[in-house]
């Protein structure tokens, strides 16, 4: 049994991980572009964010003052048992929100869309938002947090089968280039696409693929790891770097989910994660051991099958 | 780290001179010292449309205006702590630049993405203002990390923490890039002009979309198959 304490302090703590401290894969990234950088400009605006990343860290003060919406990934094991059950947990991660964003501070951002009404806590009417996924042969909760910024940087579009690899990067360059002018994407970014899927689908893997995959990772398909590598190149050879400013840093990494789609269809989705790219987890195991990772492994083996009943492949990763 | 080349960096003291603005250039580095203000839509709709008094003289709360809604918390002996800090998308306030630059006589504006040229031409270079942009986005920590102290909030359970028009002491303020000079240039739009160059060479040899969509024209008459 993992008791509701566990989950409410897990929340709590991944809340200030997330964002105070910036994840190494993403920090090697940035160092690495920072280097490869020749545009005067955007080269400069790298070596600052990477000072800032060492302030956060120095001073437990969040990297950035936008909170953007914080959120949770729940991936449950089959076997898992939380005491008071899912609502139980639910109301451990509001808890935790509301605490966490007195207490690092983080800035209240969640308001009403009407009436802008602002609870100053980031709680509200579906907010934060749960995501759930499971996995089979385990009895641990990961809880995961992701706070990434709002306003820029997403587009969805229904392409076809006919506009093919030239659809996906005329859609991916569209983006890019709109929303990387003046920085509004917070560029360089590791860039989600979601393939498939329905309309919401579509939106929930691309955002999934920015938010819960690391630097470096590449999907199970190696068409599709190719397709992920291209289109990184591509978005780093528009000519702009950080900020908008003229560089070649706009791509941290791309990565790609696809989820099956209607036959006449193909749509797309687009998200840029951002310069303070804040992602934490914790496993909860029965018992209360809690382990902290920076890599949410959301994309199991699991999570991709295709056929009807699961059947754990020969090769598969322990516990993803 | 340290490989790109050194910029001119500049500190300057608020309130800010006619002087040391007319020596900027764009992309020069500034750290600021001295008092600042947060006002974005909340405190420009309460003094500029419902004709509020500003909550004190502007000889007081300097002439630098700050594109921000900060993290920030009361405590619950009232006071209040800043923790970190970055702008906020300054475009969308342009419709309010003209009226706030004759009411506040703000010389400075500080934000995240700056404005269009020809708002700095028509708006800023007659008030004698300049804009800096926030470097990143975002250097939350850094720029937390130059605030001394809130010397007030004013209008925060009215507006709340994001809208409240936030005086802040600050030292080495900063980094900040100069994105309008005097003359009203842009250093963003001269960094656009240069990318668009190279723009439709990236689309060469794309097929065209199935389907076109509403944006890449602005002709409602069209179809868009």
């Amino acid at each position: 049994m993992i008791s509701k304490e566990a989950a409410e302090q897990a929340a709590y703590e991944i809340m200030f991980k997330a964002g105070i401290d910036i994840p190494d894969d993403y920090l090697a990234g940035i160092k690495g572009m920072a280097a490869a950088e020749d545009g005067d400009l955007s080269a400069f605006v790298l070596e600052a964010m990477l000072e800032n990343y060492e302030a956060a860290s120095e001073d437990r003060r969040p990297m950035c003052a936008d909170t953007g919406v914080p959120r949770y990934y729940v991936k449950a094991g089959n076997e898992a048992k939380i005491e008071g059950g899912f609502i139980a947990l639910e109301q451990a991660l509001r808890s935790a929100t509301a605490r966490a964003t007195h207490d690092i501070p983080l800035r209240p951002n969640r308001v009403h869309p009407l009436w802008r009404t602002d609870h100053n806590n980031n709680i509200g009417i579906n907010a934060p938002e749960v995501e759930y996924s499971f996995e089979p042969d385990a009895d641990w909760v990961d809880i995961t947090t992701v706070h990434k910024g709002g306003l820029f940087g997403t587009d969805y579009r229904m392409l076809f089968p006919g506009d093919g690899i030239d659809g996906i990067k005329r859609f991916f360059l569209d983006g890019m280039i709109a929303f990387g002018k003046r920085g509004l994407a917070c560029q360089p970014a590791i860039v989600g696409v979601g393939l498939g899927g329905s309309k919401d689908t579509c939106m929930v893997l691309g955002k999934q693929a920015a938010c819960l995959r690391i630097v470096g990772d590449r999907n199970p398909d190696p068409e599709i790891a190719k397709l992920e590598l291209e289109l990184q190149e591509l978005g780093n050879s528009i000519g702009m770097g950080a900020m908008g400013f003229v560089g070649k840093s706009m791509v941290v990494d791309c990565h790609i989910e696809a989820g099956y789609t209607h036959t006449g269809g193909m749509p797309m989705s687009l998200h840029a994660f951002c310069l303070s790219s804040r992602r934490a987890t914790m496993r909860l195991h029965p018992g209360g051991r809690a382990e902290f990772r920076t890599d949410p492994t959301w994309f199991t083996p699991y999570m991709r099958r295709e056929t009807v009943s699961w059947e754990k492949p020969q090769s598969a990763r322990q516990s993803a | 780290m340290g490989k790109a080349p050194e910029r001119k960096t500049v500190r300057l003291k608020t309130p800010v001179t006619d002087e040391a603005l007319a020596a900027l250039e764009l992309g020069d580095v500034v750290y600021l010292d001295g008092l600042i203000y947060t006002a974005r839509e909340g405190v420009y709709k309460k003094i500029l449309a419902d004709g509020a008094a500003p909550p004190a003289p502007f000889a007081e709360l300097g002439n630098v205006n700050f594109h921000c809604s900060p993290a920030a918390v009361q405590q619950e002996d009232g006071s209040l702590h800043v923790s970190a800090v970055t702008a906020t998308a300054s475009f969308r306030f342009s419709k309010w630049m003209k009226d706030w630059f004759a009411a506040s006589g703000a010389k400075m504006v500080i934000g995240k993405g700056g404005m269009s040229e020809e708002d700095y031409k028509t708006l800023f270079v007659p008030a004698g203002a300049v804009y800096l942009t926030t470097v990143g986005y975002g250097t939350g920590a850094l720029l937390g990390r130059g605030i001394k102290n809130v010397k007030a909030a004013h209008w925060l359970d009215e507006l709340g923490i994001a809208q409240a028009m936030w005086v802040l002491e600050v030292e080495k303020f900063g980094p900040l890039l100069v994105e309008s000079d005097h003359a009203g240039n842009s250093l963003f739009e001269r960094n656009n002009r240069e990318i668009n160059e190279g723009i439709d060479k990236l689309y060469e040899g794309l097929k065209k979309p199935s389907l076109q969509r509403f944006g890449e024209t602005d002709d409602r008459e069209q179809e868009l198959i």
